[in-house]
């Protein structure tokens, strides 16, 4: 039997019972549709919880003091390692890959301008940190590149703090006192916005030797260090480590790049989608209950024609193909205006609340097509079974 | 040529033993003409169904045109029967949602027949069954007589070497029933061999040769000339 008779003679049995195949077939098109709908949803979730990420750049690596290992006496190590330093970040400059480096003391303090106080972030940075973090000035000019031990008072600030200090007035070149010493104002950053609840525009730059004698610290709390696009993090992060495990005499950081970040935070939200997708399959299973209920029932109407076509000399497997390919063209109809209903639906919704974000991945859409058809070659076994096991003399005999 | 040798075919109805054919052995030459009779029950359907291996004897053996059929795998036997065997019904079993015409190309499409060739044949079948004007129609516009006709080219369309027939009179008014014979009786005449089951003893006298069977086995097995018809019945 060639394919397209195959297709036509399906069809055929289909649309004799037009709305019967209608409803059936829309029962695994909803399943389909909430599947492609949640996965477009998850997805779209990724994209934007990576984007929101990767805004930093995608070629970061962030060593941490401390070495995290599963062995090791926990405290006993402690004394032993050495801090990281601002003379480490400029050693680390110096490699050929590395684009920028930047010291990070970060702690929190008041900050006064005339009548107005405000509790914030303070970060203890460097002039790299604009050019690391892609953090946009909006006016005036980021931290200056002054020798690292030797900065002078200025500082820059986030866009809710200069708000909320100085309202619609002149920021630039205003005092200001931080946990008591003075700085002077020389910029002020663009809007960032909120990552993961943290308002990124509540924070206030300082040089990173200001903020070490500020919080009364000896050490560094973090090293970013932006590498060129062109080598690879991994190797990267191998130099990084040689360079500092040289200074240190031994391994007592942590050396976390961007890229490694980012992919288990992409399976973390990978597996998220599925499982999201998972619940609208739970509809696709009604959806393939009710192929198993409908060719069931075909197959007792039918008995009549499939001992005519035992009589014309067609074998028990194809009477099997015939009513499982059935079943299969029934559920991929539905699988295919599920497609529908799910792109539509993830339109509709990125149309109606913009801020939830939606991606329809055509991977998903291709495999939601397929196991819709494995769904309808799932439920269309059992009734197939049965029509290919029936006798030919009592099949005959029903009608 | 069709042969069977001590067919047996035993049927379980309750937990009593029912014998549709004990010891049933006969042999129908190549353009036979065979009318098998009885009353209900004595298991004329049965030794129908299984010339046509439909059903399978419990034991003896079947040869058609020389093949052991008996002895076949399903598959193959599938294989035989769309060759070789042309089945007629009593209610015509034509598939109510396809037309005359696809109901007669029903079995080259079924062996995988390309569309043109298929054209050609149930073309040629529609106008020697003088159904030509009605390809388009589907069973349920049909009169009975043009059903079993229709059922009569889907029978013939792969050019079988037997035709069997299951009462194919036996749902149609007088003057159709007549018209039916006719054609079966002009492919008979065209050299396939045709075994028919009826109760009709009008129809069944119509054949040379007349089975009667009772309780599952042959009774009378015997030829029947047109000239004793002629002397018998003035």
């Amino acid at each position: 039997m060639q394919v397209n008779d195959f297709l036509r003679y399906t069809i055929y049995g289909l649309r004799a019972q037009r709305l019967r195949s209608f409803l059936t077939a829309l029962g695994i098109g909803v399943g389909i549709g909430a599947v492609v709908l949640l996965t477009s949803l998850g997805e779209g979730l990724h994209h934007f919880v990576l984007a929101e990420f990767s805004q930093f750049g995608t070629n970061l690596i962030a060593i941490n003091p401390g070495k995290v290992t599963t062995h090791g006496i926990s405290g006993a190590l402690v004394s032993n390692v050495r801090p990281l330093t601002i003379e480490d970040t400029e050693n680390l400059k110096k490699l050929p890959q590395i684009l920028d480096a930047v010291s990070v003391v970060q702690g929190n303090a008041a900050i006064e301008a005339g009548s107005h106080q405000r509790r914030t972030t303070i970060y203890g940075v460097d002039a790299s940190a604009s050019r690391v973090w892609r953090f946009a000035v909006a006016a005036g000019r980021f931290l200056p590149d002054d020798p690292p031990r030797a900065a002078r008072s200025f500082t820059v600030l986030g866009s809710k703090v200069r708000q909320e200090l100085f309202g619609s007035t002149q920021a630039l070149g205003m005092r200001v006192r931080i946990g008591g010493e003075l700085f002077r104002v020389i910029g002020t950053m663009e809007s960032k916005g909120q990552l993961l609840g943290f308002d990124l525009d509540d924070a206030v730059y300082i040089p990173a030797s200001k903020a070490l004698a500020l919080f009364n610290r000896e050490s560094l709390m973090e090293i970013d260090l932006l590498h060129s696009t062109n080598s690879s993090s991994t190797v990267v992060a191998e130099q990084v480590r040689k360079v500092l495990a040289g200074r240190h005499g031994s391994e007592d950081f942590t050396i976390t790049t961007q890229e490694k970040m980012l992919d288990v935070l992409g399976g973390v939200l990978g597996t998220l989608t599925i499982a999201v997708g998972a619940l609208g399959g739970i509809s696709l299973l009604v959806g393939g209950v009710g192929i198993l209920t409908i060719m069931s029932i075909a197959v007792n109407e039918r008995t009549g024609e499939i001992g005519l076509l035992r009589a014309l000399g067609v074998g028990r497997n194809q009477i099997l193909a015939l009513f499982l390919g059935e079943a299969i063209v029934l559920a991929a109809i539905g699988g295919l205006a599920g497609l529908g209903l799910g792109i539509g639906g993830s339109w509709l919704v990125s149309l109606l609340v913009p801020a939830l974000p939606s991606h329809t991945s055509w991977g998903y859409v291709v495999s939601a097509e397929l196991l819709a058809a494995l769904v309808g070659l799932l439920a269309g076994v059992l009734p197939a079974r049965r029509a290919a096991r029936m006798h030919p003399v009592e099949a005959l005999r029903a009608e | 040529m069709i042969h069977l040798q001590h067919i047996e075919r035993i049927f379980l109805v309750g937990d009593e033993e029912v014998h549709a054919l004990s010891d049933v052995s006969m042999t129908a030459a190549d353009g036979e003409y065979i009318a098998t009779m009885g009353p209900s029950g004595s298991g004329k359907s049965s030794l129908l169904n299984i010339m046509g291996f439909l059903d399978r004897p419990d034991s003896g053996s079947y040869e058609l045109d020389g093949i052991k059929v008996s002895e076949l795998e399903e598959q193959q036997q599938a294989e035989i029967r769309r060759h070789k065997i042309g089945f007629v019904f009593q209610f015509f079993h034509l598939v109510p949602r396809l037309t005359a015409f696809d109901n007669i190309a029903l079995p080259l499409m079924l062996s995988g027949m390309k569309q043109e060739e298929r054209q050609v044949r149930v073309n040629a079948a529609l106008a020697a069954f003088g159904l030509a004007n009605r390809a388009g129609h589907r069973p349920d516009q049909l009169s009975g007589g043009q059903r079993q006709r229709v059922a009569i080219a889907r029978a013939t369309i792969m050019q079988p070497s037997v035709i069997l027939a299951d009462e194919p009179t036996g749902n149609l008014d007088r003057s159709s029933g007549i018209e039916v014979a006719e054609i079966l009786e002009e492919l008979n005449h065209q050299g396939i061999t045709l075994i028919m089951v009826t109760h009709d003893p009008d129809l069944g006298r119509r054949a040379r040769r007349q089975i009667l069977m009772v309780d599952g086995r042959i009774e009378h097995d015997k030829l029947w000339y047109p000239e004793e018809t002629a002397h018998a019945d003035p």
